[in-house]
């Protein structure tokens, strides 16, 4: 049997294996009834007890996004039945709200056994990895770590409905000048009903002395999550912020329109890593996350540097384009990226450059793999503005397709208005080579492993971006991702 | 939102140019008009349209076109023809249309065979009818659908199986406006049969400034093992809009090569679709476009993998100066079960303005694993260290940098077979360098 042959077997066998995080928490949720009106924003708002400017900014981004009933996007490669939004409960938090833990002892015992089947138990993290966490239960952050250490050095790591209260100048002056709320479909819908999600704010000139990071948890059923973080690095700091997540098993498609916002000023820097393991629906393509995602960076600084890193195994569907605004002289932005679609599943994932100052430079790094019945698309945009003189980008993405039935697609953008400016970009699409399998196979090597050697290095370029403890973790979920799907 | 999708655009529509058009009655023909006219009537595409994204025809809406007279053809001046050292058979078209006086296509070659489409409506329409009857679905190609609903003129080529025809079939067409804008549709057939040999040169030209709205269709099909070669030189005053698009379609083991030069026009826009119907067949589009003061040039191509084991090349190289716009996308399908498909593409663009400004599109779509599918992109000005390479051998600036251009341009000439073809485009290219730096 050709090892073709035996691809195509593995990945119907696998088609039949679960994954690997699916369970559901029961813990009796505090919800909005179904349905999005005024009313529901106000309710949100009161809930959270917001001030008065940042419900008016709620609603005028209501407003626009009632407007908006035309522009949901269509233009990505991505197909699914109509979203009913009416249908979809726009806030849950855990019970326990009213009365917020101090510390892990006083968090929701079942709270706690959720993280443990997830293998992040929390007291080990804090002390084994020096990570502060800032984990997110549905929509209300339940538990934050390393808050006093960071808060000697002046950093600011809390949720962002926490910011609101302790330091709403730097939430009113920051929200919503890298996304404003008229961006998108998405982010508008985002801007009216956002529950919760990380504000980091890093002062003059300090480096953040650990990664800090925040685990996304989807739960309570029939809930879209809609998660705003604020990421605000400034003159000469250094942040780096990792995010990751799983979800429990469910029926149902879920909504996720997230929001991240980054800010850096002059000589700072941020680095953002994602690791995105959402429930994919099962083979058949039923349920699974829906993640329309919009994250962008504004290097509003001369020097300043943002990088994203970001290696997506879940979701059902993916729409995430994670963009660098390079505004200040000399400043530069990163995308790497690793995208793997199995069974069903389907991403639009890519970047966006935008070179506005002069010697800006920017790295595009994909990688996207495709199996099963999935299709996977890079998409992405690099602009030169007129002013950008000198500006260098480089672009390089390839895809690698695992069996005859999915796709991989490349639709980049690059508009070029300045001579100076030099914008290379680089293809490939390629399968894996009966070459490359034989010549691992020969020196003993099974066929499963040689292949998770042969995608691993494939990856490589990106994987050795990520943060230590992220890289671990993402080199073992390259590897799940796409267990059996190969001979 | 069909509104938004759309210009409004207030051509001289419907009824009276089409009881005026060549054929009228003819029960298939009207059907066939009726359905462009259907599917144009909302308007010219817009730039929410993604294949229309970087070019708008916004100024091609605002112009108020007259009614072509049906017979306009004017014994005008043509100008010199930038093909005179080319040998064989030509038609030459003024505002669309037929002009008998400058065309010579009797006493063909074996196995040729030539119908200028007017003439073979009025002469013989069944023969026309087997061959436009059954063209090109229109829906998603609006600029196909005006042409449908409003061609007047253009012709049919065809060779027999195994016929191979040594000078090449030109079609110059050349507009003369008069005081009001003007716009002509012309549709070319080309029917290259199995085993034959085939090379088509195309010229559309036009003096000045004096606005005029050309948009041929040409539509070809390489049979079996046929080899058919096509250049285009696009020289069109800067008053001109020109929205051309090809469909090709290759039977098995066929080799299809398109050569374009696109100097002219004020906004142009150059569409091919190139579709694979057999197994081994190859296809190669170069294109040359090159661009000054505020002109707009955009190339559009479509190559879809259909079926197994093709191969298609694909290069196009430009050069911006002052204020102008290049736009290119390029897309690549591979259809599931098309393995062994072997597809490279490659857009390069100089610019030598700090105001020029070039929009890349490559896109590849596949649905088979078994491919080797890469594009590339490059954007720029010319590279520092060549400028150096030269200076330091005496040349002064402006010489250099002509050399490198004409470097740059060159590697897409020498791949036309046809030596006086080759040299007439080579001498527009150096024309333009010339003017420019």
């Amino acid at each position: 049997m050709s090892a073709q042959q035996e691809a195509a077997q593995a990945v119907e066998s696998y088609a039949g294996e679960r994954y690997k995080y699916g369970f559901v928490t029961d813990v009796e949720a505090d919800s909005a009834p179904p349905g999005l009106d005024q009313d529901t924003i106000r309710f949100i708002s009161a809930k959270k007890g917001e001030p008065e400017w940042l419900l008016a900014w709620r609603l005028k981004a209501f407003e626009r996004w009632l407007q908006m009933e035309d522009e949901e996007p269509t233009w990505a490669k991505l197909h699914y039945p109509p979203i009913d939004y009416q249908g979809a409960c726009y806030y849950s938090a855990p019970k326990s709200d009213a009365d917020r833990p101090k510390s892990l002892d006083e968090v929701d015992p079942e709270l706690l056994k959720t993280y443990e089947k997830l293998g992040i138990p929390l007291q080990e993290q804090e002390m084994l990895a020096g990570v502060a966490v800032d984990a997110v239960f549905d929509s209300v952050s339940v538990a934050t770590t390393f808050k006093d250490k960071l808060a000697e050095l002046g950093i600011i790591f809390c949720s962002i409905s926490e910011a609101v209260k302790e330091h709403p100048e730097l939430v009113q002056r920051y929200l919503g000048s890298v996304v404003p709320y008229s961006d998108n479909f998405f982010a508008t819908l985002n801007s009216a009903v956002f529950t919760d999600g990380s504000f980091v704010y890093v002062p003059k000139g300090v480096r953040c002395p650990m990664e800090l990071s925040t685990y996304f948890r989807i739960n309570a059923a029939n809930t879209g999550q809609f998660e705003r973080t604020l990421v605000i690095a400034d003159e000469g700091s250094y942040v780096s912020y990792l995010e990751g997540c799983t979800a429990p098993m469910r029926d149902e498609n879920q909504l996720h329109a997230a929001v991240v916002e980054l800010i850096a000023l002059d000589d700072a820097e941020i680095k953002y890593s994602t690791v995105q393991n959402w429930y994919p629906g099962d083979a058949e393509g039923r349920g699974g996350i829906y993640n329309f995602v919009t994250k962008r960076g504004a290097c509003r600084g001369a020097n300043a540097k943002i990088s994203w890193t970001q290696v997506e195994t879940g979701s059902a569907i993916t729409w995430k384009y994670p963009s660098c605004i390079l505004q200040g002289d000399n400043s530069v932005g990163e995308f790497y990226s690793i995208a793997i679609t199995n069974n069903r599943q389907q991403a639009d994932t890519g970047t966006k450059m935008i070179h506005m100052g002069r010697n800006t430079k920017s790295r595009i790094v994909s990688k996207g793999i495709a199996a099963g019945r999935s299709d996977s698309t890079y998409r992405g945009l690099v602009r030169i503005q007129p002013r950008a003189e000198g500006a260098r980008n480089h672009t390089q993405c390839d895809s690698l397709l695992i069996g005859a039935t999915c796709g991989a697609h490349t639709v980049p953008y690059i508009e070029s208005r300045n001579p100076t400016a030099r914008v290379e970009h680089e293809a490939t699409t390629s399968k894996i080579s009966e070459d490359q399998l034989f010549y691992c196979r020969q020196r003993g090597i099974d066929e499963e492993d040689a292949v998770a050697l042969i995608v691993n290095g494939f990856c490589r370029e990106v994987l050795q971006e990520l943060p230590m403890e992220f890289a671990v973790e993402a080199q073992k979920l390259v590897a799940i991702s796409l267990e059996g799907s190969v001979g | 939102m069909a509104s938004r999708r759309t210009i409004p655009f207030d051509y001289p529509a419907s009824g009276a140019i089409a009881a005026a058009l060549p054929g009228a009655g003819l029960p298939w023909l009207d059907a066939l008009r009726a359905e462009g006219r259907r599917l144009s009537a909302d308007g010219l595409p817009s730039t929410r349209l993604e294949a229309w994204k970087y070019t708008s025809l916004a100024p091609l809406a605002a112009l108020e076109f007259a009614a072509p007279a049906a017979d306009s053809v004017a014994e005008a001046d043509l100008g010199p023809d930038a093909f005179d050292a080319v040998d064989g058979p030509s038609l030459v078209f003024v505002n669309g249309r037929l002009s008998a006086s400058h065309s010579r296509f009797d006493a063909l070659p074996q196995g040729l065979r030539i119908v200028a489409l007017a003439e073979g409506l009025a002469d013989d329409p069944a023969q026309v009818e087997a061959l436009v009857g059954g063209t090109a679905p229109l829906n998603g190609d609006p600029m196909a659908a005006f042409n449908a609903a409003f061609a007047a003129d253009g012709c049919i080529v065809e060779t027999e199986p195994g016929a191979e025809v040594q000078e090449p079939v030109r079609l110059r067409f050349v507009a003369a406006p008069g005081g009001e804008p003007l716009a002509y549709h012309p549709r070319v057939i080309v029917r290259a049969g199995a085993g034959s040999r085939l090379a088509l040169v195309e010229c559309h030209e036009g003096p000045g400034g004096a606005p005029s709205w050309s948009n041929p269709l040409v539509d070809v099909r390489v049979g079996e093992g046929a080899v058919l070669s096509h250049v285009k030189l696009q020289i069109e005053g800067e008053g001109a809009y020109h929205t051309a698009l090809t469909k090709a379609a290759l039977a098995g083991g066929a080799h299809y090569e398109s050569h374009l030069l696109a100097l002219g026009a004020g906004l142009a826009r150059h569409e091919i679709h190139v579709r694979f119907d057999g197994e081994d067949a190859d296809c190669q589009l170069r294109g040359g476009y090159m661009a000054r003061g505020s002109q707009h040039v955009d190339n559009t191509t479509v190559i879809d993998h259909a079926v197994p084991h093709c191969e298609s090349r694909e290069v196009y190289k430009g050069v911006l100066d002052d204020t102008a716009r290049g736009v290119f996308q390029g897309r690549i399908v591979v259809r599931k079960d098309a393995q062994k498909t072997d597809g490279h593409q490659l857009n390069r663009t100089l610019l030598l303005s700090p105001k020029a400004e070039i929009d890349t599109k490559p896109e590849l779509e596949i649905y088979a694993d078994d491919v080797k599918c890469s594009h590339g992109a490059t954007a720029g000005e010319p590279e520092a260290d060549q400028l150096f390479y030269l200076r330091s051998r005496g040349l002064d600036h402006r010489t250099a940098l002509a050399l490198i251009v004409e470097g740059f341009m060159g590697e897409l000439l020498g791949e036309i077979g046809h030596e006086p073809v080759r040299a007439a485009l080579a001498v527009r290219v150096a024309d333009w360098i010339g003017d420019a730096v």
